[in-house]
């Protein structure tokens, strides 16, 4: 075994994801950098990863959030940009953690919709959320959607 | 500011809505970057060595594969250090091997029997639900109190 030498020590990263059609990652990105120079931001397809000192990566959330906070969403990150690790650059195909990211973005307008609701009440009575999957639909009734559509022939 | 477990615990829309309503959110990559952060010896992709799955007996019998004490051993300190758990039923992107679903299930379990307030929620599927998973979520963490404004 060798020995294990980390980087970026005392540092944290985030993943900051752009779902909006009023700001660009690379706007963001500049002005990230405008609000903490000492931190590092790497540009990406979805929006940012930026890694600092817990307070400059909190102040930048906190200040790009406002741009557009209903499309503007903030995950916290294990490992620091383009490590050897997990950068596909080294692995090939998708980065490790990027279907999970690639599953919830298909959700996100829906939660996006919820927040402008959060943010801007319309007034109208919110629904109940639901706490459990539908049910699978029962065999006799699928039987009977069948024979509905199909009649049998003979 | 309440310290919430998260389920699937690398869920980007609960990670962002539990920190944006003010509240710490608990999930895997907190672990993770505690031991890329950590020196010793290289151990990747993750850095899990062979402690961890030591360390994991404090929630999993020997007998259970070491895949889950290993996982438990970067998972099970964030379920103790939690004050609270939201938990999406439906989740297919914590579909994984089974060292991932048998810890999913244990994660479950352990969250349930612990005794804190825990929110049941599956993923909205139209913008109704999304309304109302949002507003979940909002009152949950709002009930819990000591929010950071």
């Amino acid at each position: 075994m060798k020995r294990y030498t980390p980087s970026y020590v005392g540092t944290v990263t985030v993943y900051i994801f752009i779902e909006s059609t009023e700001i660009t990652p690379e706007d963001i990105a500049v002005r990230a950098y405008e609000i903490a120079p000492r931190a590092m931001v790497k540009e990406t397809c979805f929006g940012l990863e930026v890694t600092g000192k817990p307070e400059e990566v909190d102040g930048i959330v906190e200040k790009i959030r406002a741009f557009d906070p209903a499309h503007i969403f903030v995950k916290d990150r294990g490992f620091p940009p383009g490590d050897p690790r997990r950068c596909r650059a080294n692995l090939g195909g998708a980065r490790p953690g990027f279907h999970g990211h690639e599953f919830e973005l298909t959700l996100i307008d829906r939660i996006s919709r919820g927040l402008e609701e959060d943010l801007h009440p319309s007034g109208a009575p919110v629904p109940a959320a639901r706490s459990r999957p539908r049910p699978p639909l029962p065999v006799d009734q699928l039987e009977k959607i069948l024979s509905e559509e199909e009649p049998a022939h003979g | 500011m309440a310290k919430v477990f998260i389920y699937p615990t690398t869920s980007l829309i609960l990670t962002d809505l539990v920190k944006r309503f003010g509240h710490e959110p608990l999930g895997a990559a907190i672990g993770i970057r505690e031991r890329v952060q950590a020196a010793g010896f290289d151990s990747p992709p993750l850095q899990i060595t062979p402690e961890e799955p030591k360390k994991g007996l404090k929630w999993a019998a020997v007998e259970v594969p070491s895949g889950v004490r290993g996982r438990m051993a970067i998972l099970g300190p964030r379920i103790e250090e939690a004050d609270a758990a939201i938990i999406v039923n439906d989740a297919d992107l914590a579909f994984g091997c089974m060292g991932c679903a048998r810890t999913n299930e244990l994660l479950i379990y352990l969250l349930r029997t612990k005794g804190m307030p825990v929110l049941d929620l599956v993923y909205p599927t139209s913008e109704e639900e999304g309304i109302a998973f949002v507003a979940a979520i909002r009152k949950f963490l709002r009930e819990l109190g000591g929010a950071k404004p």
